[in-house]
Order: C-alpha cells, then structure tokens, then sequence
C-alpha cells in the first residue's frame, strides 16, 4: 500500500509539473493574455493594408498595453482588411476621433496596432469604427517609392543640365 | 472414493474433453496424425511422451488458444473450434491452468497475483475476497508467503502459488503443464501430493502433461503416451510399464536406444570423417 | 542471382506491407479498448508513472543541456548580425516546435519504449501473458492498452517540461553569461511566438507519444518468446521508433507550416 502511494504521489507530481510548464509556455512565452478576453469591449477599424498584424497582437496607446486584436477578415464591400480590436473596460476613455496604425515593434519585430488619442469630448462605445486608420508601411512599396522618385530624379536632373549648357 | 468408483457414477457421458481424429501441423510438420484422447471427469490423467512430441500443443488445443487442422476437440460437450472469443474466455473462466515455471505475474505480490482472477472477474468485497485468497494460499501452505514478490520465491514455492491461482476461480478442469521441471525431490513430492489432493477434495477433473514417469506414474489414474504424431498407448499406469510394445517400454524405462534412435539421421560416419568439410 | 533479386526485393517489400497492416490493426484494436481502458484509471496512473515520473530527470537534465547549447549557437549566430536580443525567439521557437518533441521523444523511445518493451517481452516469454489468456482476461486490454496510454499522456507533458527546461538553460547562457538583456529576452519572444507555435510542439509531441508507445507495445507484445527475442524487440523499438519519430516529424511540420 504504501508503494502504491509512493507511485500515487510521484505520478502526481509529474502531471502537476507537466501541465505547470504548459501553463507556463502558453501564458508567458506567447503574447496571448488572458483576462482581458472576455471583457471588454470592441472596436473596428479598417484598413488600407495589414501587412504582418496577426490576431492577438497587443494594441497600445503610448507604449501601454490596452487590448489586442480579435480578428481581421477581409471586407468586400470597402476592399479593405477589416480588423477588430478588444479592448479592456478599464480602457473606456477614448475619444472617439482618435487614431488606429498599424507599427512595428523595432526593426525585426512584431506588429502591433497603435491608438493616438483625439480631443473628441465624446468615447468610444462597443462596436464602434475607428474613423482614422493609418496603414502597415510595407518595406518592399517603401522601397519601389524610393527607387521610383530617384530613377524620375535623375533624367529630370539630366535634362536641366543639357538645358543649361 | 476410489478413482474407478468416481468414474462410474459420472456416468456414460462422463468425459470432459474429447479429441477426436485430430489433425495439427506447424509448418508443414506434422504434430499430431489422427489422435483421439478422452479424459474422463475426476480423473488424473496423465499426457506423456518425449521432448517436442507436442504435449503442450495438446494443451493448448483444448483451451482453444490454437485450432486443430482437422478433428473435433470439444470439452463439456462444446466444440471448442467453434467457439468465439467471449465464449472462449468464457469456457476457460471454468478451467485452471498451471504453467511450466508458474507464470506468476511479476509485478504483482503473491496475495495480489492469487487475486488477480477475482479482482477482475468478479465484484466481491475485499474481507470476502481476502478470506478466498488466503483460503487457498492456506491449501497449498504458503498463506505465510502472501507479502512475498514472485522474484523472492524458489521454483517450487512460485508453483505452489501459481497453483493456488489457478484454483481460485474453483475450475472444473486443472491442467497441468510440465509441473515437475526443475523442482527439487521435496518440492517435487508436495506438487504431486497437491495434485491428488485437490483433485480428490474438489472433485476435478486434471490434465497433467509430463516427462517424469515414475512421479506421473504415482498420481495419475491413466495415461496417454504420445509418440510419433500419434497416441502410441493408452493405459493405467501399470499396464504403460508392463507393456511389451518396444516404443512403450523405451520410454517408460527410460532406456537410451530404441525406435526412438539414439543417433539423430547422419550419413555414414567413416565416410564424413574422411571428406572435408565443405 | 540478379533474376532472384527483384524477387526478393518484391518480397521484403511485401513483408514491410504487411508489418505496417499489423501495426495498424493494432493501434485499432488499442484504440477501440481505449474508452474502457481509462475507466481502469489505476492501471493508467501506475504506467504514466513508469513512462512519465521515471523519464522525468533524464528529460530536464537533457532539456538543460539542449538549451544551454542552443543559448550558446544561438547567440553566436545572431551576434554575427548585431540581433543578439531576439535569441529569446530564435531559442523558443526552436524548443517548442522542434527539438522539444523530437529530443523528447527519442529519449523516451530509449529510455520508456525499450523498458516497455523488454517488460512485455519478457512476460511473454515467462508465459505471464499467455496465463491471462487462459484466466479469460485479454492481455491486450489489462496489460498492454495502459502501457500505451500512460505514454501517450505522458509525452506531451515530458515535452512541455523539456522546452521550459530549455528555455532557462538558454536564458542562463545568453542572458547570465553573454549579457543578452532579460528584458529583450523575454519580451522580444512574447511578442514573436504565437500561441499555435505551442500548439504545434503539443500535437507534436501527442502524434509521437502515440507512435512511440505503439512501436514498444507491439515490438514487445508481439516478441520471439526467448532471451533472444525480448533484446531484438527491445533494438527494433528503438530503432523503429526513432526513425518513425523523425519521418513523422517532418510530415507534421510540413502539414503545419
């Protein structure tokens, strides 16, 4: 009996800190935050292009964690990427003219959905839109940009100096 | 009561397994040609015959954990060919079976492995259950080893518990399969005097299969000799010895050279000798 | 000779076919035990003990070590690119989705699948597993199915406790001994890794559990009754396993990529 005990006990142990570590790996080494999931309240904002923002990335206001990202889907009515946001409720004070961007934590890092604050009198309630949405900078467009405005720069540039001589 | 006395008022139908032109080959190798076996109800009956005549295969014919190519094997009037594996399990719910070293389960100690048929047949509360278990522990005299693993016992100490085991569902048959291998003459003669004794205080029917004559010669109310794929003779004990049949009296006494060759098939010895090998 | 040879090929071929039909009958027959056979929860209890508990020290010894080397590649590697701060991800990543179910699952294929399948080997060489059949209780379901089970529970969380293990090991490296900063450690990999990157390694790690206890179950179960026997079943878990572990692997990362 008391062996039986002793394997009672041992095996308990091992589950105890088997599903402890699992704990431990989904709640701290991934973004995902519980609490903040049920409650809350939501937001809608569309956007012209997501480019790396995933569902359950933080959305932040000066750097403070207020929410995350629910889901985003792809709205066929606007053609644009429909993305909605939870929001905390002890977050219940923003103006409703504020400001939703899509921004990239460092150089490598993840996206995340940044909320600049309005000068509205009036806040956001559940379901509402966010009016003015700022698109994901993608490298590669940034880059074409670029390239583009130099190469037009340049016979342009050429053309003055033939004019001149 | 006399072994004769108990046959007679089993009455006309008093056979429990019978075995009729049974036909069984592993490989292509014949093991059994044509074999017919009865074993009557209350009756020690004894299977003899050389290593790898198949005596265990035998066995396991009648338990049903093989199927004989041809033949009829049936036991209390089943034929047990026919039967499927719920019916299978249930037939051998009703017989006992003592394996060569014991097959006590090793993890288990000997209280737990005597209870291990009850525990996962039936439902009886543990002080009932306790009292079974000790009961029968108490019969082949080993109640005091109950703490013990299997690992701590000796060879005939674990055949005594295996034994208690195979009793504990209170079977009708008891089979026994080489009991006597590796024991010591003490140990040797509490099995055998177990084997009368719980045949005769239970009423059951026995199956023993061995090699030793003198000590099956001791117990057993008849015996079978198999031989060559076959039942070479079928007698008491004392009509096997004093048989004329070569073969019979080969084995029986236990005399190096007869049909049974001393020298396994070789070609001729001066000349292998001087060929080289290759 | 080269007339038999495609023959023989065809045959071998044959015998493999045949062999994975076997395995797979009896992962069936396990898996249509497998409702009854957790009612039994003791004799599951005892095995996840044997499979799991008794792995334990090998696994967070070897989970240590693996994570302390990754902390020191790791940090060697992204240095050379001046982004020594997401080690964090590239160690996280790297345990939960790989090497914490393989290495586990090796080492429990050496460590619990040869004990497995030495002990089943060896009741039935000892006639312990043919004395159940003949006291009318199938050994498959009273012995064989809690084996199986017990390493099926156990391995995800041997993997769990392998990757946490791990994810320290590299920590006191990169953080305690190259000067990584904790901060970035640990907040560059909260923000990289993804709730199903640790979905990923737990199916993993549940796929392997379920091969590597069916490869020492059957290899076990189904040995040659002999000293012999029960040490080739005992190689062929091992070996079986590992590949198998490896193969499956790779499906899996490709299906889940």
């Amino acid at each position: 009996m008391r062996q039986t005990r002793a394997i009672e006990l041992g095996t308990g142990l091992f589950v105890l800190l088997g599903f402890a570590a699992l704990f431990f790996l989904v709640t701290q080494v991934t973004s995902r935050q519980f609490g903040i999931g049920d409650g809350g309240y939501r937001l809608v904002a569309s956007f012209e292009q997501v480019g790396g923002l995933k569902p359950g990335a933080p959305v932040s206001m000066s750097g403070v964690n207020v929410g995350r990202v629910e889901s985003i889907e792809y709205d066929f009515k606007e053609y644009r990427a429909r993305v909605t946001l939870r929001i905390g409720s002890a977050y219940d004070r923003i103006p409703d003219d504020s400001d939703a961007g899509i921004l990239t934590a460092g150089l490598l890092g993840g996206q995340y959905v940044g909320i600049g604050p309005g000068a509205s009198e009036t806040f956001f309630r559940d379901g509402d839109q966010i009016q003015f949405t700022q698109s994901a900078i993608v490298l590669e467009n940034l880059i074409s940009k670029f390239l583009f405005s130099k190469a037009s720069e340049q016979p342009a540039a050429a053309t003055r100096e033939e004019s001149n001589r | 009561m006399s072994a004769s006395a108990r046959q007679q008022s089993a009455g006309a139908d008093g056979i429990v397994v019978r075995m009729r032109g049974l036909h069984y080959a592993v490989n292509g190798r014949p093991i059994f040609r044509d074999v017919d076996v009865d074993i009557r109800r209350g009756a020690v009956t004894a299977v003899m015959g050389p290593s790898g005549t198949g005596k265990t295969t035998l066995l396991r014919l009648i338990t049903g954990q093989l199927r004989a190519d041809r033949g009829l094997v049936e036991v209390e009037g089943q034929d047990v060919s026919r039967l499927d594996r719920a019916a299978l399990y249930r037939m051998r719910r009703r017989m006992g079976m003592l394996f060569q070293n014991g097959a006590l389960l090793t993890d288990l100690d000997v209280y737990e492995n005597v209870a291990f048929p009850l525990r996962e047949h039936t439902r009886l509360p543990e002080r009932l259950l306790r009292h079974v278990v000790l009961t029968k522990l108490q019969a082949v005299g080993l109640r005091g080893a109950w703490r013990l693993m299997p690992s701590e016992l000796s060879g005939g100490m674990a055949r005594r518990v295996a034994l208690a085991r195979a009793i504990v569902m209170d079977p009708g048959l008891l089979i026994y399969d080489e009991p006597f291998v590796g024991l010591d003459p003490i140990s040797m003669g509490m099995v055998l005097r177990l084997i009368r004794r719980l045949n005769d205080a239970l009423g059951l029917t026995s199956i023993v299969v061995s090699h030793d004559v003198r000590e099956i010669s001791a117990v057993a109310d008849f015996c079978y000799l198999i031989s060559g794929a076959r039942v070479a003779a079928a007698g008491t004990p004392s009509a096997l010895a004093d048989s004329t049949s070569d073969e019979v009296r080969q084995f029986m006494h236990g005399l190096p050279d007869g049909p049974v060759p001393f020298h396994y098939p070789a070609p001729d010895y001066a000349a292998q000798v001087a060929e080289p090998r290759g | 000779m080269i007339a038999a040879l495609p023959r023989e090929l065809l045959a071998s071929l044959r015998e493999a076919l045949a062999t994975l039909g076997r395995y797979a009958f009896f992962l069936l027959r396990l898996l249509a035990a497998t409702p009854r056979g957790l009612l039994r929860f003791g004799l599951v209890v005892q095995q996840v003990h044997n499979a799991g508990a008794l792995s334990l020290v090998i696994i967070m010894l070897s989970g240590l070590f693996v994570g302390m080397v990754l902390g020191l590649q790791g940090f060697d590697l992204l240095q050379r690119f001046g982004s020594e701060e997401s080690l964090g991800v590239a160690v996280a990543l790297g345990l939960l989705k790989e090497l914490g179910p393989v290495v586990t699952a090796l080492l429990f294929a050496g460590r619990a699948g040869t004990a497995l399948a030495s002990e089943l080997g060896l009741m039935r060489a000892t006639d312990q597993l043919a004395a159940m059949e003949m006291m009318a209780v199938d050994p498959v379901r009273r012995v064989v199915l809690p084996r199986f089970l017990g390493s099926v529970i156990s391995m995800p969380l041997l993997a769990a406790i392998f990757s946490l293990i791990g994810l320290f090991g590299a920590q006191l490296i990169g953080v305690q001994l190259m000067g990584v900063d904790a901060g970035q450690f640990w907040s560059q990999m909260k923000g990289a890794v993804e709730l199903d990157d640790v979905m990923e390694g737990v199916i993993k790690s549940g796929v392997f559990g379920v091969a590597c206890g069916l490869v020492a179950v059957y290899e076990g179960y189904h040995s040659v009754p002999t000293a012999e026997g029960v040490g080739r079943a005992t190689t062929r878990t091992v070996v079986i396993s590992s590949v198998l572990v490896l193969l499956l692997d790779y499906m899996l990362t490709a299906v889940m990529l």
